[in-house]
């Protein structure tokens, strides 16, 4: 099954792997995991096939091999559908034998992977999907939740923009779960700040032409249009309003949920001076840049983003885990050692992992680079604050997960 | 209906009850999981059924709807929240989901029957649009997200349903007696008026046949079991969601009517198991496997018009002719 994706890793490493004379010997089972993502739509770049290579290159990097540890990594395509997700999900714990369900960009999909993982007692790595509802009233003692969620989005772009006059603002809201928690978490920010929400209109996933619904937000005469969308959908509205002149008219256009390859897709003359915050940046230290190098090379040029950031470091975390266990766990007991240990690897740096399933680090407010100021490819971030962890996620008391207590 | 609905049971098609395919296949239902993993196996039985009440439209009184898909993701939508929301029974979330299809049906059948051809192929793809966008933007369905984490409950309130096993035996029992209703349904003098009608409209209502009132009843009935299908489907993969109402679903349901065999008892169903399990096995392929199923159905329409399971009866009742 899935065999376009799927890499036997082991083998051939196991034969000539030298092994330290300390490192203990890993006992357990195989481990395999599952990317499932949407592998051609259009949360493709920011994830899919990418977010394959980043779990490959965390295999790699953690030396499973020479540790004895067989780990196979399997892709699935999920398509945006959340019952093809299901069903995808359940034949891969049921049938394929997986361990563990990675990434799932699109929030309505994931919701739907986070219930059949608890009722399977398996474990869900997440970092594709933002809906900050995973951590709260929906978290599950199975599930973690890597690189960015809509509360850290609102919180940081949201504060920033009421700070610089942005005090009205008109959502563009993506119809299912994840617009949802992205407007009500920004809408929630912006009046904490002062600032006052117009409206809203709900549109649909994968929409091409955002004209009528740009035309409701200019008619609103918010000061701020939030863009509670991502991928394709987020350029296709950044693009719209330009063509509309929106953006020339005065209103400002808030990009909610920006990926550096959403920006790449818009180049620099259209996206220059956006803000937002952002979960990952690859040009921060020597670590990330080497990483990536080697990511981009195996993606068709592409850079990592935050997603393919959060799947190398959970997937490292997770075989660290499953490495300290050393035996045949279920899911929740891998899932309770994963919190008990810090995380640290060389591309998201060090971190912990909350009692509700919150992977916490710092974050970025960045501001995108006028073309002049770009020096090299992919150089599109001017990284305006960082953002410390302990500020940057919702704190566990508001979540309302029951794992709090 | 008619006073001369009687009359015509004793014509050639009316056979007797033949219990042999229906061996073959309660064979098939019992042994089917233990080789093939069981909620792909439900998947298909759903579908299965869903071909085959199409084709009680398309097969059986030759009209072509466009449009089923709205039965299908209307009931699958009803029955997930009657079980979740309301806390229904799984049977009697079923049976209210199968209820508000067949209303459905009713109400959109009255008001498309009378057009013929395109026209009418046209007209319930249109009301099923309708519905569609009603999915989309009605509280209760959840948008893009669906209704998710359906519990299956207990039927009868007493026996749970949360094993997969458990589970089939249930959908297989469903989809055995749904498909001997079907069967039933063709072969009685009501399915002899639709047979009539297909073949020549004009001359069943110089006969006396309220042509419509056949047609509408085959519609409801076509609907209601449609509607069964679906109720059935929210509760295997506890999700309702809009995939189902979507118009490619009423698409896709042609196709597996027309390559199983239209107009065959088992053509559909044969269809609905190929078609899904291509899906399902090709995924892999992703968009791709849209293009095979294409150049299939160009294949089947050119060199075997009458499907799989119509092939196939031609070639043995050729062989059985020598």
């Amino acid at each position: 099954m899935k065999k376009l994706y799927q890499t036997m890793l082991a083998g051939a490493f196991l034969a000539v792997a030298a092994v330290p004379a300390y490192a203990q010997q890993y006992s357990g089972p195989p481990l395999k995991l599952g990317v499932l993502s949407d592998m051609s739509g259009l949360y493709a770049d920011l994830s899919g096939p990418g977010s394959v290579i980043a779990a490959k290159l965390a295999i790699e990097d953690f030396g499973a091999a020479a540790k004895g540890m067989k780990v196979e990594v399997i892709g699935g395509d999920h398509q945006n559908k959340a019952d093809v997700g299901a069903s995808i999900a359940r034949q891969w714990y049921d049938q394929d034998g997986v361990d563990v369900i990675l990434d799932v960009p699109n929030s309505a999909v994931a919701l739907a992977v986070n219930d059949i993982t608890k009722e399977k007692n398996k474990i869900f790595l997440n970092s594709g999907a933002a809906s900050s509802d995973l951590t709260g009233s929906k978290c599950t003692p199975n599930t973690i939740h890597w690189a960015y969620d809509t509360w850290m989005l609102a919180n940081g772009t949201g504060k920033a923009l009421v700070k610089q006059g942005g005090d009205t603002w008109f959502f563009l809201t993506a119809d299912y779960a994840f617009g949802y928690a992205l407007e009500r978490d920004t809408s929630a920010v912006v009046q904490k700040e002062g600032g006052k929400v117009a409206g809203s209109v709900r549109v649909p996933l994968n929409t091409q032409d955002f004209s009528s619904f740009l035309l409701q937000a200019q008619a609103s005469k918010a000061k701020v249009i939030g863009l509670a969308n991502a991928g394709g959908d987020t350029t296709n509205s950044i693009k719209g309003a330009a063509e509309f002149g929106i953006t020339k008219a005065g209103q400002k256009l808030a990009g909610l949920l920006v990926d550096i390859n959403d920006v790449h897709a818009l180049g620099l003359p259209v996206a220059q001076g956006l803000t937002f915050t952002d979960g990952w940046y690859w040009d921060t230290n020597d670590d990330t840049r080497k990483f990536a190098e080697r990511f981009s090379k195996l993606n068709n040029g592409k850079y990592p983003g935050k997603i393919h950031a959060g799947v190398y470091s959970s997937v490292y975390h997770y075989l660290k885990a499953v490495y300290a266990i050393n035996a045949k766990a279920d899911g929740a007991t891998v899932v309770k050692k994963m919190k008990e240990l810090p995380t640290e690897d060389s591309v998201m740096g060090k971190g912990t992992v909350r009692v509700d399933g919150r992977q916490i680090h710092p974050v970025y407010l960045v501001e995108v680079k006028k073309p002049e100021e770009s020096k090299k490819p992919w150089d599109y971030y001017k990284i305006l604050t960082t953002i410390p962890a302990d500020e940057a996620f919702r704190p566990l008391k508001d979540g309302g997960c029951s794992l709090v207590n | 209906m008619s006073a001369h609905a009687g009359t015509t049971a004793s014509s050639s098609a009316a056979a007797p009850l033949s219990w042999k395919p229906f061996a073959v296949l309660a064979i098939f239902l019992i042994i089917g999981p233990s080789l093939i993993y069981p909620v792909f196996l439900m998947k298909a039985l759903c579908f299965a059924l869903f071909a085959c009440a199409f084709n009680i439209l398309l097969g059986f009184t030759g009209l072509l709807s466009f449009g089923h898909a709205a039965f299908l993701g209307m009931a699958s939508y009803v029955s997930a929240h009657a079980a979740k929301v309301w806390g229904l029974t799984p049977e009697l979330a079923i049976l209210f989901g199968t209820a508000i299809a067949m209303v459905l049906g009713l109400v959109i059948g009255m008001l498309t029957i009378r057009s013929r051809g395109i026209y009418f192929s046209n007209i319930t793809l249109a009301f099923a649009q309708m519905v569609f966008f009603f999915c989309l933007q009605a509280k209760f369905t959840g948008g893009e997200d669906g209704i998710q984490s359906v519990a299956r409950g207990r039927l009868f309130g007493l026996i749970s349903l949360q094993s997969d096993m458990v589970m089939y035996a249930f959908v297989a029992v469903i989809f055995f007696l749904s498909f001997l209703l079907i069967y039933r349904i063709i072969h009685s003098p009501f399915g002899q008026v639709l047979r009539a009608v297909r073949e020549n409209e004009a001359r069943a209502t110089s006969l006396g046949y309220k042509v419509e009132h056949y047609k509408l009843a085959a519609f409801v009935l076509s609907a209601t079991l449609v509607g069964l299908a679906g109720a059935v489907k929210a509760l295997v993969f506890q999700l309702a969601s809009l995939t189902d109402v979507s118009w490619q679903m009423s698409g896709e349901v042609v196709l597996m009517t027309l390559l199983g065999g239209v107009g065959t008892i088992f053509g559909p169903a044969v269809g609905a198991l190929v078609i899904v399990s291509m899906e399902n096995y090709l995924a892999e392929l992703g968009s791709w496997v849209t293009v095979i199923q294409g150049v299939i159905f160009v294949l089947c329409v050119m060199f075997f018009r009458r499907g799989i399971v119509g092939t196939l009866m031609d070639l043995w009742s050729k062989r059985n002719a020598h």
